[in-house]
């Protein structure tokens, strides 16, 4: 393998990391707080107020019901309002994130949802409040299926950040494209998923690993 | 005049048109272990949401420490409940925090500063038991062992009421006893009061020096304990309870058993008898007194709250007007069951 070669997988591999990783956070600060919404706002939830849940659920369900790259399209004008421009690394986290975030919320949701409710019972015999409830039993309950879901998720972005790569994101879907399929390099194309299948895999034995650790069976 | 450290005053809930609990009233003194026993269905874990203010009454009143639970704003219950302790049936530990960790949870709620809960906590593990185990989670322990932790955490604030919820009930005998003994030293040393709820007599018979008899949302009996269980109730429901834990007539002897007296047969008699009486050797004097002899031939002796009850079926020989009258003085609630026809 050329150095050219070596170097541009590298790169890529580097844009793609950057996609995951920086759209995966933005999941988890906006997907967390909407699942502990409509888990609280569910009827018999901490907080029951029904209408809010269907609506969130509801929004939640259209957002992730438009196909990716149809989304990676309508978000041009928005991508350039908050970026600057439409191409490039830093311009696909935008919709990566919006893509990401109704996903995780779904995923988060169910983990809290399992969470035991004798434990909140137990909680608010002592004297808690609803704040200390969610700080103390429902995410710290639900940490290990959060994080399994989070592992799920960045898997999942890393699907959808190589067809980012279709529109001039940059990353490893990018160099499949150009380099691997419109110019009919095979080398290049095989490295690309090799590189890819490699990054899911640790991503998921970092995820299996973290999420096993806190279930302390 | 202590007027009780629980009032329950005439409360009824209701669910969806079926009256959960009907025109409850008891008192609960300081110090008392009170025992709540009822079947399944019998509103026994409506009242106890009610007494821990997880749930209101739709009428009457809960009065604990002199605050009414029923009347109090959310803002305010949230301080009383932090006066009340409770065990759970299924222990409901955090999976996610160690034994200390979890023990440390009440005191974090009430905003106890780190270094006086450590110290509280290490209190607390050696009071149950579990001086070594702090550092372990709740997955690694047995069941016991996870409701000494139970326990622990809901004595964290030195609460003024001990709530347990069949907190036996998914033990084995064994650990039944442990936990048993466990509370009942709680009680005595620490003077905590406790409110039982169960489906147990054997659990009743055992600690509670009070007890209320639930059936279909209403208190059919409350009292002392011993009194209750000497008394010989009438009550259909209350001696389906005590049933479980009395001595019943062999088979074998009840098949033969016959209503009327005859030469030579033997008295089935079944005999109770609470306090001093219960020490008392009545085989014996019957053997030396009235030239008799007698056999148990079930049940005996054991203890009601701390006190002797004996609980007996005996078989006496030529059971005369005057044996009868003895054994009278001794328990007014005897019951001849019938006769054995001689040759046995």
């Amino acid at each position: 393998m050329s150095r050219l070669i070596f170097d541009l997988i590298l790169r890529a591999t580097w844009e793609t990391a950057q996609m995951v990783l920086v759209s995966g956070l933005v999941a988890v600060i906006g997907g967390l707080p909407l699942a502990l919404v409509m888990v609280a706002t569910r009827r018999g939830g901490l907080l029951p107020c029904p209408p809010v849940a269907r609506l969130l659920g509801l929004v939640v369900d259209m957002l992730r019901a438009i196909p990716f790259i149809i989304l990676l399209v309508i978000l041009i004008p928005v991508t350039r309002m908050i970026v600057g421009t439409s191409l490039g690394t830093t311009a696909a986290i935008v919709p990566l994130s919006l893509a990401a975030i109704p996903y995780f919320a779904r995923i988060a949701e169910v983990s809290l949802r399992e969470v035991d409710p004798a434990l909140i019972d137990a909680v608010r015999t002592m004297g808690g409040t609803r704040w200390m409830i969610v700080r103390h039993v429902l995410i710290p309950e639900a940490l290990p299926g959060l994080v399994a879901g989070l592992t799920v998720t960045l898997i999942t972005l890393t699907g959808a950040s190589a067809m980012a790569g279709a529109v001039g994101a940059g990353g490893l879907g990018d160099v499949a494209i150009r380099y691997g399929y419109q110019r009919f390099n095979t080398e290049i194309m095989t490295l690309v998923v090799l590189v890819l299948i490699a990054f899911v895999a640790l991503i998921q034995a970092i995820g299996n690993a973290i999420s096993n650790h806190l279930r302390h069976t | 005049m202590d007027i009780g450290l629980v009032q329950v005053s005439h409360i009824s809930r209701s669910f969806g048109g079926h009256l959960a609990l009907d025109d409850i009233s008891f008192t609960v003194a300081r110090g008392e272990i009170l025992g709540v026993i009822g079947r399944s269905g019998a509103g026994k874990s409506s009242l106890l949401r009610c007494l821990g203010a997880l749930d209101r009454p739709d009428t009457g009143h809960i009065m604990i420490e002199g605050h009414d639970l029923t009347a109090l704003p959310q803002s305010q219950l949230i301080g009383l409940r932090r006066r009340i302790g409770f065990v759970f049936q299924h222990f409901n530990l955090l999976g996610s925090r160690t034994v200390a960790g979890n023990i440390s949870l009440p005191l974090e709620i009430a905003g106890v500063p780190r270094a006086r809960r450590n110290a509280r906590i290490t209190e607390l593990l050696s009071l149950v038991g579990l001086s070594d185990h702090g550092h372990k989670w709740p997955a690694q322990l047995s069941g016991g062992q996870k409701q000494r932790v139970g326990i622990a955490r809901a004595l964290a604030n030195a609460p003024a009421l001990l709530l347990c919820d069949e907190a036996t009930s998914a033990l084995d005998p064994e650990t039944t006893t442990s936990i048993l003994d466990l509370l009942a030293r709680i009680n005595r040393e620490l003077g905590l009061t406790i409110i039982m709820i169960t489906h147990e007599m054997d659990v009743i018979r055992r600690i509670a020096t009070h007890l209320v008899i639930l059936d279909h949302g209403r208190v059919v009996e409350n009292g002392p304990t011993l009194d209750i269980l000497a008394a010989g109730t009438q009550l259909p429901v209350t001696q389906a309870l005590l049933s479980e834990t009395q001595p019943r007539v062999p088979p074998a002897i009840r098949a033969r058993l016959v209503d009327t007296d005859r030469p030579g047969a033997r008295a089935v008699i079944r005999l109770r008898m609470g306090g001093a009486a219960a020490d008392l050797p009545v085989l014996s004097t019957l053997g030396q007194r009235f030239g008799v002899d007698a056999t148990i031939l079930a049940g005996g002796t054991s203890e009601i709250a701390g006190q002797p009850f004996a609980d007996m079926i005996v078989c006496v020989g030529d059971y005369s007007a005057g044996i009868h009258d003895f054994l009278h003085g001794l328990d007014p609630s005897l019951k001849v069951l019938g006769y054995v026809p001689a040759d046995l």
